[in-house]
This record gives structure tokens, C-alpha cells and sequence, in this order.
């Protein structure tokens, strides 16, 4: 087995400093010596006698798809590399922060505070999903806080970019990748799917909740394969203060087949920055395991298991486009309202696949003064969302189409804006008032919100 | 050194020059035209004489199915409108063309280059590398480095996996994808004058040979124009619709 080099000794100009890592397929040094505006690393495979045939594939990979990422801060920034046939390496960014394994020691560690890492993380995981990279190898180790509070991810060597050719799909017969948080679509060698990375995030955040393992530490393929068919035990059952919105999070993350899934790691994002507004199901108060027989029957049938297929590639495709409605129902202008639900029906008319989130701002709870039911935060957040459901039933759209949003903000342009950005909204309509009074409000809001808004917006007024 | 590849280009003079317009734009210095010159299309003569007039100037041109039964040589497998298509041809083409197409070879090799219509196990076969087992044949025949070839319309790449089978890969159109040198790669280039995946965009790739970067392109063309040609020809109507559809 090659030893690793020296710290001092050079390659291609670069200057080793201190070995920082030992992995299986990996070293990583320090650079030292440089004076670019980077601190840097450089990741050398082990390549050799009695070294596994997969690190050169998983160097290759890794410089493939860390080459194709635009700079950015959630993941480090491929400097420079040298070839296959001759000195492999790769330098990059050395990311300066704290490992999420900080977090995991500690763990159980309070809902609020991995509400708040929770949601950097699941932003970054969404950064590298819209450019369809899978990340693939989620894990305490491989997840890094910079001092901004934004999450980085490293170490792509199993990692998966829907733009190029997968060179690690033949080595995929056998399960690579860390067997603790790994999704059942990845044993069998699938590597195309973002909801894979969403699986093994919401197995972090299991951890994170209960200090333990969603599946325990398999130790050979056939407990690997248990996840198939057996759900974790609910963390409400570890840990008796779990908030019910975590849990929902977390199981709605673990679930064994893929389509039941959130769909987007921004979805994720949402739900733990906003934890009044989780939608909660038979999921959020679960004190047990599935029924016996059901695990059976799912256990009968894991070996004719297939996983829905991988979505189309996000950048390709605008498939299911968002339109996000940003609703006054304070206002009581019916005649707006009115004109909002048929500017929607005409679009939903020509294109029948949009999904419609219904949205309003309003203050943040800490601005509440009053007393009584309607003055608490969750008695007005439910007052809202009453409202929007009701502003949409005329609309009488399936209920998988349309979703519900209560934003709280004392900044409603901004409020919209920020929504649209982290979910990717493709069109954004906003009603105009006659009321003289109300206009003010409006036309600063606009002007915030056509100024900012990452994509198009339609202004929707009532006929006078 | 950047080399364009243009493949089943079908007498289809607009979806050839809109092709050839993009890939002088993105630099290409060299070209190859992968077979099947003609077949299905109503320009013939002038798709002949500008690949011939490239020829001159040092382009690769292989002969392809079509283009050998357009010189009466034997043509299994051609479906009725692409027989009613070469008879259509036959009579377009003059002496100068017939020679041309009769003094293309089937294979050409330069330095790990191997150029082929079909796959390079039986060239003259013309076997569809329509999967990973075909694409294997084809890379062992060849022994070169990467193989650029034609006959299957549709873009993909092949490239060899460490275990000596060839793993299939649909490109992505405009992406440069690194083909490392010490693996094998066998690119299917797509079809300039027909494509058939429901996109009706020219297809075509360049190879950038220094870097070892492969990007395929989809080039959008007048293919109205194309097809209204095929009409007036009297050519089978369903050739007009395969271009306006992209079928």
C-alpha cells in the first residue's frame, strides 16, 4: 500500500502542508505557501497496490462535477487538478467552520436549533440539486458550517451530475457510500433521484433529534436492505419533547418509498424555517413503528422493490411550474379577490400543470399587542390559512395542486421575494386595489416586488 | 483543434448549413461527415456538392446505408418511404455525385480516431448501435481511443467503464463533457437532417481535441422550408411531417 506523501514535498508547484485527513480513498493536505484569496486543500486518491479499484472513479467524479459547479458557498471551489494519467489531485477550497459532527455528538440538541442548521443545510442541498448534482455521500463528517451560518457541503466523490456521464454507475453493484444514511433507492446502485439526498437529510436530522440512528449501524447487505421494509422508531418515542412539526420533517424525509417524499430539499427548507406552518399528518404524532403486518407485507414485497423513477433534470425541464398568488383577504376587496381567482383560472386553463401556492403576509407574532384567541400566533396563523383555503375552493383545484402560506414578515415585498427565490416560484401574481388608501401600500410593494423578483409578475386588477 | 461531426444528414440542406453555420461560430476547424448523405431529403445535389467542396478541403466523408443503395448497391432494411426516397434520388443525381458517393470509404482511422457510419465491428453490416452491447462491439473492433459515428439518430455517448463494458450516457446539448483519455468513448453524434426524439432541432457534435472536451448541440433550422421541399418533390408526405415533428 503507497504511503502518503510528505508534508514539504511538492507537487506541481503546489507545496504540501499538514495531512489533514485520512480517508479510504483519499488524502487531504493543507497547501501552504499560497497567496491566493482562497485558504486551500489538496485531495491526493489512493491509488496503487492493494487500493480499491473505485478511488480513481471517485477522484474522476469528483472533478468532474466539482468542475462543473459555478463558485459558490455551498461547496468548496475546484482551483485546480491534475490528470488521471499522470499526478491525480485535486485543490480546493479548504472551507473554514464547523462540522455538522459538532452538532451530532451532542445530539439530542433542541428543536429550534436544528430547525435553524436544518434549514442551511437543506438551502444547500437545494443549490446543488437545481443544477442537478446528487450529493450522494450525506454525513456528519461531510457537512461543514461556514461562520455566515451558511452550510457547505464536501467531499463529492460519490457524488452524481445529471449533465454528465455517471462513472461511478458500474461500480454501483455493490452499495457505496455510508450505509448509516443511506436511501433504499441507492442499494440498488440508483443515483439520478435528489429525493435520495432528502432521505439521508432527514436521517441526520433523526440523529440530531434522538441522538440515534434511523436505522442503526448495518453491518452486512441483508440489515442494509432492512430499510426496505422496516420504518425507524419515531423520535416522539425517544424523546418525548420532540415537536410534533419535527417529526412530521423528519418521517416525511424517511419515507421508504421515494414519490412520498418531499420533492424538494427548498420544500424542506421551508418547513423547518417556518415550523408553525408544517403541514401535519398521521406522521407528527406517531408513538410507534409500523404495525407488524405491515412491515411484513412491505418486507414480502422488497424484493420486487422499485423505486418511482428519477425526475427530469431540473434545468432542462420547467415541469410543474409555480405560481405563487400573494393574497390580501384583510383587504375584503371581493372584486380583487375575484380577479385573482379568474387570472388564475385562465392560466391553469392553458397550462394544467401549474401548482398554485396561495400566499399572504402578515406581521411577525412579536408585533402582536392584542389578547384573546385570535391574538395568538397560531389561533391568527390558522385564521389565515382558513382564509386562503377559502379564497381557493371557487378555484376547485385538486388539493395536491395548491398549497398555503401564511409569511410572516413586517415586510410583505420581501416576504414574497424570498419565497419565490428559495422555491423557485415561475410566475407571481399580486392584486391591485382601487381603494384610494390602499394604493400607497401597494405601489411600494410592487415596485419592491417587480424590482426583486427572480421571476415574472403579473399585476391583477379588478375591472372599475 | 475543434472538430465538428455531422451525421445522417439526409439531403437536408437547411438543417447541414445551419449545422455547419454554428459550428464555424464555435470554432470548429475541422469537420466529418458520418454517412447517409442523402436519403428522405429533397436536396440531394446541393448537400452533395457543399460536403464534396469540404472534402477538397481535407473533411472526413463516409459513406453511409442510404448513400450506397443511392448508387445501386444492395440496401436490406430500407422501409418503404426511404426506398420510395433513394428511387427519388437516384434520379436527382448526376455522374459527378455518383462518383463522389462511389469513392467514399466506410471506415476512416486518425491517430485514436476511429470515424464510421454504423458500428465498426462489420462496418458494411451497418448494425445500429442501439445499446450497450452493440456499443461494445463496436469500441473492441475499433481498438482507437474514441469512436464518432452515425446510423442511430438519436445523441449518445458510451464510454467504457473500468470493468471493460460500456455504460450509456444521453448528453445534455451544449454541455462540454471531459472525455478523459484513458477511458474509451464511443459517441453517436445524432442526426443533422432527421432527428427523431421529438425535438425537431438539428443534431451534431463538436470535439475539442486538445482539451478532450465533446459537446453536443441541438441547432434549431428552417425545417418548414425543409419539409415544404420534400412536398413539392413529391417525396412521401410522412418524410415532411418526420422533420416538422421531429419524429
Amino acid at each position: 500500500m503507497m504511503a502518503p506523501p510528505e508534508p514539504g514535498s511538492e507537487i506541481d508547484g503546489f507545496r504540501l502542508g499538514k495531512l489533514i485527513h485520512v480517508g479510504t480513498m483519499a488524502w487531504v493536505y493543507r497547501l501552504t505557501g499560497t497567496d491566493g484569496p482562497l485558504p486551500l486543500i489538496m485531495k491526493i486518491p489512493r491509488l496503487g497496490a492493494g487500493e480499491r479499484a473505485i478511488n480513481v472513479v471517485s477522484f474522476e467524479q469528483c472533478r468532474l462535477v466539482l468542475g462543473a459547479l459555478p463558485q459558490g458557498p455551498h461547496y468548496p471551489t475546484l482551483v485546480a487538478y491534475g490528470d488521471v494519467e499522470a499526478t491525480p489531485y485535486l485543490v480546493m477550497e479548504f472551507i473554514e467552520g464547523r462540522g455538522l459532527i459538532e452538532w451530532t455528538r451532542r445530539a439530542p440538541i433542541p428543536a429550534q436549533e436544528i430547525a435553524r442548521i436544518g434549514t442551511a443545510l437543506a438551502l444547500a442541498l437545494h443549490e446543488i440539486h437545481r443544477q442537478d448534482v446528487n450529493h450522494l455521500d450525506l454525513k456528519p463528517t461531510n457537512v461543514l458550517f461556514r461562520e455566515n451560518g451558511k452550510a457547505a457541503l464536501v467531499d463529492f466523490g460519490l457524488s452524481h451530475h445529471g449533465h454528465y456521464p455517471d462513472l461511478l454507475a458500474e461500480e454501483m453493484r455493490y452499495p457505496v457510500g455510508n450505509w448509516e444514511y443511506m436511501s433504499p433507492e441507492q442499494i440498488f446502485g440508483i443515483r439520478c433521484d435528489p429525493r435520495s439526498d432528502i432521505f439521508s437529510f432527514g436521517a441526520l436530522l433523526y440523529e440530531l433529534a434522538t441522538g440515534q440512528l434511523p436505522f442503526g449501524h448495518p453491518r452486512s447487505a441483508k440489515q442494509l436492505r432492512s430499510r426496505l421494509y422496516s420504518d425507524p422508531v419515531p423520535p416522539l418515542a425517544l424523546v418525548a419533547t420532540t415537536p410534533p412539526w419535527l417529526q412530521e420533517i423528519i418521517l416525511h424525509c424517511l419515507e421508504i418509498d421515494n414519490r412520498k417524499r418531499y420533492t424538494s430539499a427548498s420544500e424542506v427548507a421551508m418547513d423547518l424555517a417556518n415550523p408553525a406552518q408544517v403541514a401535519l399528518t398521521d406522521r407528527a404524532s406517531k408513538q410507534h413503528r409500523d404495525a407488524w403486518i405491515k412491515t411484513l407485507f412491505r418486507r414480502m414485497s422488497a424484493d420486487r422493490f422499485i423505486p418511482a423513477p428519477c425526475p427530469p433534470l431540473a434545468m432542462q425541464s420547467s415541469d410543474a411550474p409555480i405560481m405563487l398568488v400573494a393574497i390580501d383577504c384583510m383587504q375584503g376587496d371581493e372584486a380583487l379577490l375575484e380577479a385573482l381567482r379568474e387570472a388564475v383560472r385562465r392560466i391553469v386553463a392553458a397550462d394544467d400543470r401549474y401548482r398554485i401556492a396561495c400566499a399572504t403576509v402578515v406581521p411577525p407574532a412579536a408585533a402582536l399587542t392584542g389578547e384573546g384567541e385570535e391574538s395568538t400566533a397560531t389561533g391568527r396563523h390558522i385564521k389565515h390559512l382558513v382564509m386562503l383555503r377559502q379564497w381557493a375552493r371557487p378555484l376547485e383545484l385538486p388539493e395536491e395542486r395548491l398549497t398555503y402560506h401564511v409569511l410572516e414578515s413586517d415586510k410583505p415585498a420581501a416576504a414574497l421575494v424570498d419565497y419565490a427565490t428559495v422555491n423557485e416560484v415561475d410566475e407571481m401574481l399580486i392584486g391591485a386595489p382601487h381603494r384610494l388608501a390602499s394604493v400607497r401600500l401597494f405601489l411600494s410593494v410592487a415596485e419592491s416586488v417587480v424590482r426583486d423578483a427572480p421571476c415574472s409578475v403579473k399585476v391583477v386588477r379588478a375591472r372599475a | 483543434m475543434k472538430l465538428a461531426l455531422f451525421a445522417d444528414i439526409h439531403s437536408n440542406l437547411e438543417a447541414i448549413t445551419a449545422c455547419l453555420d454554428h459550428a464555424r461560430a464555435m470554432g470548429a476547424q475541422r469537420y466529418a461527415f458520418l454517412g447517409d448523405l442523402v436519403g428522405y431529403g429533397a436536396d440531394p445535389v446541393a448537400v452533395l456538392e457543399l460536403i464534396e467542396r469540404h472534402a477538397v478541403d481535407g473533411a472526413v466523408v463516409l459513406l453511409g446505408n442510404h448513400d450506397a443503395a443511392a448508387i445501386g448497391r444492395p440496401s436490406d432494411g430500407l422501409n418503404e418511404n426511404a426506398l420510395a426516397a433513394i428511387a427519388w434520388t437516384q434520379r436527382q443525381l448526376g455522374e459527378k455525385q455518383r462518383a463522389f458517393l462511389a469513392s467514399l470509404p466506410l471506415t476512416v482511422r486518425q491517430d485514436d480516431i476511429l470515424f464510421v457510419h454504423a458500428s465498426a465491428a462489420v462496418p458494411e453490416e451497418w448494425t445500429y448501435v442501439s445499446g450497450a452491447i452493440e456499443a461494445e462491439r463496436s469500441m473492441q473492433a475499433a481498438a482507437a481511443g474514441i469512436v464518432f459515428c452515425g446510423h442511430v439518430h438519436e445523441q449518445m455517448l458510451y464510454y467504457m467503464g473500468l470493468g471493460g463494458h460500456p455504460m450509456p450516457f444521453r448528453p445534455v446539448a451544449g454541455t462540454p463533457i471531459p472525455t478523459a483519455r484513458h477511458r474509451q468513448w464511443l459517441a453517436i453524434v445524432g442526426s443533422a437532417g432527421q432527428p427523431r426524439d421529438s425535438n425537431n432541432a438539428a443534431s451534431y457534435a463538436l470535439a475539442d481535441l486538445e482539451r478532450a472536451r465533446l459537446t453536443f448541440f441541438r441547432v434549431p433550422y428552417d425545417y418548414r422550408l425543409a419539409a415544404q421541399k420534400i412536398r413539392v418533390a413529391g417525396l412521401p408526405e410522412r418524410l415532411a411531417i418526420r422533420l416538422e415533428r421531429g419524429t
